[in-house]
């Protein structure tokens, strides 16, 4: 008896056009479990973890989230989408809002949590981000790092069952992606299931526990972060690896 | 050459003139502007919604309004709306629409029109980054637009809306044609009656001149402000 996956991806294809974009993609992540996408811009990765939480639409295949089918029609996608946490790469905070209130915002209009309740949690989480003297801000007063951290910590205020991360370093400065890093280091430390798609291979080889690494929409290849690092099998991650491991 | 005017005129009539005349043209400004404002801005979400059929029925209907002359569409409609009215409720006679609502409603359905071609460019110039990361964390697309699109939209927005507001400012002297007196009306009225045309046209430009004048400087500080902002 094996526990169903936290998240199972089932020979999903995704077109734009003519041109397909996911080609017969099938992996699963189990509870607690951190993989990390990786592969050359085009590949998909991104593409592969927006299909997880409904906001890209795909053509045939399944994806089942935490027991629930995205293409079954009577699932609410909002719900769902409330319950799967997203970092992006632009950070994408509202900026038209204070730090709180970028947190507060969906808590209660989409959970229904009284603003109190939304409050203590918010101020809960910016703690933990350290970013609690920050509260009453804008976006635009925080530099990119601390951005990204408050929008570990929006995507963290609903209570998700997973968390998916799309590049969330590569927008940054060298000197902020330690600290976004640590925070999600930390978080996968505390059991958090974690899809990331990053370049970052000290972030892969500390904290995951598998490496999925994409080409032309493909997953070429989806192993223990060992074996990836130790021997990819296909030629295409050997030259991959080869290329952003040597400088 | 000013020596034959009698710009006494002007302070004998300056009550009528202000309160009954500009009073009007500001409150058929104020009340227009705010219900086309609403109305554009669901024009403007609907027309970019992926809703069926509906998005083409706007197009259609901004094209419609853009291709008629103004004061052409406030005499029609002046003229129409009883009738339509009457052939809604299923009345016997024209419904007797007065002729400020009747004024109210016309440039609040042109209005719309315009505001909505600005609020559809507003809403464009927000990344969609925005969106996808307002339903990421779960709202609705109606909730993603009230609480993060718009707001953002609508700010950026607002110099070119209050620059739309000064041209409707100005465009409510057309309801001359359905004989309701606004400012210019009750300014004409005091020229005939007194025989002071040259005097008091003069006066309703100037007045016109310092209150548009007024406005467009006021966009320019806000356009400032916002380039600061962002």
């Amino acid at each position: 008896m094996s526990v169903p996956p936290m998240i199972d991806i089932t020979l999903v294809n995704k077109f734009y056009g003519n041109f397909q974009v996911l080609t017969d993609c099938t992996t699963k992540v189990r509870k607690g479990e951190v993989v990390v996408v990786c592969g050359p811009s085009g590949s998909g990765k991104s593409t592969l973890i927006k299909c997880v939480n409904a906001l890209e639409p795909f053509q045939s295949g399944r994806i089942i989230v935490d027991g629930v089918d995205l293409s079954d029609p009577k699932v609410d996608l909002n719900r769902l989408r409330a319950r799967v946490g997203m970092v992006f790469q632009h950070f994408e905070l509202f900026p038209h809002l204070r730090i709180t209130e970028n947190l507060c915002l969906a808590q209660e209009k989409v959970l229904g949590r009284s603003h109190e309740e939304a409050m203590a949690k918010t101020l809960s989480l910016l703690e933990r981000v350290g970013l609690k003297d920050h509260a009453e801000k804008r976006p635009g007063q925080l530099s990119g790092g601390q951005q990204q951290r408050v929008a570990i910590a929006r995507a963290l205020a609903m209570d998700p069952v997973a968390m998916l991360f799309d590049e969330p370093t590569s927008a940054l400065d060298p000197e902020m992606i330690k600290e976004v890093l640590d925070v999600m280091i930390e978080l996968a430390q505390d059991g958090m299931t974690m899809m990331v798609v990053t370049h970052e291979m000290g972030f892969a080889r500390k904290v995951a526990d598998r490496v999925i690494f994409m080409d032309k929409g493909e997953i070429v290849e989806d192993v223990p972060k060992d074996d990836f690092f130790g021997k990819p099998h296909s030629d295409r991650a050997q030259a991959f690896l080869s290329k952003i491991l040597t400088h | 050459m000013f020596a034959n005017f009698d710009f006494d005129v002007i302070r004998r009539s300056l009550s009528y003139l202000l309160i009954d005349g500009m009073g009007f043209t500001l409150l058929l400004t104020g009340l227009a502007t705010l219900l086309a404002g609403i109305l554009g801005t669901i024009l403007a979400v609907i027309r970019l919604s992926p809703v069926p059929v509906l998005p083409r029925l706007i197009i259609g209907y901004v094209e419609f309004v853009r291709s008629l002359p103004l004061v052409l569409l406030i005499f029609w409609f002046y003229f129409l709306v009883p009738y339509i009215g009457q052939w809604l409720t299923g009345a016997e006679r024209p419904i007797a629409v007065g002729a400020f609502s009747s004024a109210l409603i016309t440039f609040t359905l042109v209005e719309a029109v315009y505001f909505s071609e600005i609020m559809r460019a507003g809403i464009q110039s927000i990344s969609r980054g925005q969106l996808a990361a307002a339903r990421a964390v779960g709202l609705g697309y109606m909730q993603s637009m009230r609480y993060v699109v718009l707001p953002q939209a609508f700010r950026n927005m607002v110099p070119l809306l209050l620059t739309q507001t000064i041209v409707l400012f100005q465009d409510t002297s057309l309801v001359y044609v359905v004989s309701i007196t606004d400012f210019l009306g009750a300014a004409g009225k005091v020229a005939q009656r007194d025989g002071r045309l040259v005097e008091m046209y003069l006066f309703a430009a100037v007045v016109y001149f310092i209150m548009c004048f007024a406005a467009s400087m006021l966009v320019r500080h806000l356009q400032r402000r916002n380039e600061f902002a962002r």
